[in-house]
């Protein structure tokens, strides 16, 4: 059934289609209608699942973490500073190998204090071991939600499902809420290998030495250095479990593509522009515009930034004239992230093959800076005419 | 003398596929729950595109607050603020003289405005203006003083003839289902029938 609703809702749907049992979370703007909006679910029934409120984010995920490792599907969700306070569990539940799925609604990080969007908040939580999607309309927002929890209980490995703020979260838009019996044939309800259980005591995640050793029981046990390791493994592993996710939902649900990225006009372009979220969809119109000039431009969203889908992002853009990168996120000191992984996958797989993209970064919509489609226009078109600069360039200052 | 004249047809061709109304109201008046009303009108009426952005972060009861509507045969993927509408909604007469609510409008544009003044005190040279005195109305159709989110649909739709007046009827009498649905479509039908246009 389609509705017309915001994006926080669309996720809302998603966490109660996908039956979760255990919702902990702190509400911060632009999260907040969405937590709302699940305990109004639990408080009328409509949702059979605990909805903990706590006094943090770091209780947030503390009590997600708790809830997993006794079996539950759980889930939270927060922005910008509550994502960063929280930042010491976020770690540990990768570390732990908990699926538990969580909303990013993407908000620039204070200091200065700002609530608007940019991605800085999610993009330094990069190199936690958690899986990132990134989202660019509702439909994706409630159907990754749904793919995630699929996912995340597959590999054994926390997701977050991130959203623009504002752009998408407080936006409305029609989207097909997908039925109930479609996504329980989907997604069977969550059956950890182990959980906790009184009558089974175990330890979790104690003080795990550098080396390996005997455990309680007299097995070899990993150290912490092969833990590690399995997780590195394992959240590359998870890129073809990701397509495999992507297909079954294809045919339970009849839409889905490309796992990893979402490419538009893409296979005759000479330049193309590459970014996460709903810029993506912004840059279609800049495209449109473009191909009416007669500069073949199109644009990629990349669906999946974390595992990091280098081989199919190098496949697509292999031969290509130049790659102009939008990022509403920077490592300081450098350059964005995105443009750095992309860089790092396009040298690792076409290096020395002689059909290697220049590579440009263009930063723009910090804290919320209005997005004009009219400058991504221009910015595309003076990037596909010279690569204007080594360095990061800035669209939309006013210094 | 009221003049009942109908405005232009405003209608959505191949050469206008793309409408985009930007809603001006103060914090608490109901602005974007009007706008959402006309966003799911015009997706029941076979608009597959439909977007409604709220402006963000400044939001407090009383204050100016502004919505953007865009309405479109395909699927909408630009996001971005409207910087030029086709129309305008005023729920507020007051903030002719409070915010610039007719920057970017498109000459020619339409200008749907709540007012107790009479059509004729005004003159914007480049716009075609509707107006009713939708407060006064709705408290007519037994809804509370100040409730004006409904009323002005029935101006909008009478100055635009952009949408079926019986589906935004029905848009009405669901979104205000546990709040006084036929108060309100009431409302919205009065200014129908009261709406002063020239244009």
């Amino acid at each position: 059934m389609h509705i017309i609703e915001n994006g926080n809702v669309a996720a809302a749907l998603g966490v109660l289609l996908c039956r979760v049992n255990v919702i902990a979370a702190y509400p911060i703007t632009p999260q907040t209608p969405l937590t709302e909006r699940l305990s109004e679910y639990v408080e009328s029934g409509e949702m059979q699942a605990e909805y903990i409120p706590v006094e943090s984010e770091h209780s947030a995920l503390a009590v997600c973490i708790a809830a997993s490792s006794a079996g539950a599907r759980t889930f939270t969700a927060t922005s910008a500073n509550g994502l960063l306070y929280m930042h010491e569990q976020v770690q540990w539940a990768a570390g732990a190998r908990l699926p538990i799925v969580m909303c990013v609604v993407n908000r620039a990080v204070g200091a200065p204090w700002n609530v608007w969007n940019d991605q800085q908040d999610s993009i330094s939580q990069r190199d936690t071991g958690w899986i990132q999607m990134y989202c660019s309309d509702h439909q994706q927002i409630i159907d990754a939600v749904i793919k995630a929890y699929w996912l995340a209980e597959k590999v054994s490995i926390p997701i977050m499902v991130c959203y623009d703020g504002y752009i998408l979260s407080h936006t409305y838009m029609p989207f097909d809420v997908p039925d109930q019996e479609k996504v329980d044939a989907f997604l069977s309800p969550f059956r950890p290998d182990y959980a906790l259980n009184p009558d089974q005591p175990a330890n979790l995640n104690t003080v795990t030495l550098p080396d390996v050793r005997m455990d309680v029981r007299g097995e070899l046990a990993h150290g912490y250095m092969e833990i590690r390791y399995l997780l590195q493994e394992e959240m590359r592993t998870s890129l073809t479990v990701a397509a495999e996710a992507e297909k079954r939902f294809a045919d339970i649900f009849g839409r889905g593509g490309d796992p990893y990225i979402e490419p538009y006009l893409c296979a005759d372009a000479q330049y193309i522009a590459v970014g996460l979220g709903s810029l993506t969809y912004q840059l279609r119109v800049s495209v449109d515009v473009l191909r009416k000039e007669g500069i073949k431009v199109g644009v990629m969203g990349v669906r999946f930034y974390r595992p990091f889908p280098d081989e199919a992002l190098a496949e697509a853009l292999k031969g290509k004239k130049g790659v102009i990168v939008f990022e509403k996120a920077l490592s300081y000191g450098y350059e964005g992230a995105l443009v750095s992984d992309l860089k790092s996958a396009l040298y690792d797989h076409l290096a020395g093959t002689g059909v290697m993209p220049m590579v440009q970064n263009i930063i723009l919509g910090i804290g919320g800076r209005d997005i004009r489609t009219e400058d991504l226009t221009q910015a595309l078109r003076a990037a596909a005419k010279s690569r204007v600069s080594r360095q990061p360039v800035w669209i939309g200052l006013k210094l | 003398m009221r003049d009942h004249k109908k405005l232009k047809a405003f209608e959505l061709t191949d050469e206008k596929d793309f409408i985009e109304i930007r809603w001006h109201g103060r914090g608490g008046q109901g602005a974007i729950t009007a706008a959402k009303i006309v966003a799911s009108a015009a997706f029941v009426s076979g608009y597959l595109g439909v977007v409604m952005a709220p402006t963000f972060g400044t939001e407090r009861r009383g204050a100016p607050v502004m919505t953007s509507l865009k309405i479109s045969r395909r699927k909408i993927y630009d996001l971005s603020p409207i910087e030029k509408p086709d129309i305008i909604v005023v729920l507020d007469h007051l903030l002719l003289a409070e915010a610039d609510v007719t920057c970017g409008l498109k000459p020619g544009g339409i200008i749907v405005l709540n007012t107790p003044k009479a059509f004729e005190s005004y003159n914007f040279k480049d716009y075609r203006l509707a107006t009713a005195d939708i407060t006064a109305i709705s408290v007519e159709a037994g809804l509370p003083h100040g409730m004006v989110n409904a009323g002005i649909i029935g101006t909008l739709a009478r100055a635009t003839n952009l949408l079926g007046m019986d589906i935004l009827i029905q848009g009405i009498e669901e979104e205000f289902r546990t709040r006084n649905p036929e108060k309100n479509s009431l409302a919205a039908k009065i200014a129908f029938e009261r709406t002063v246009a020239r244009g």
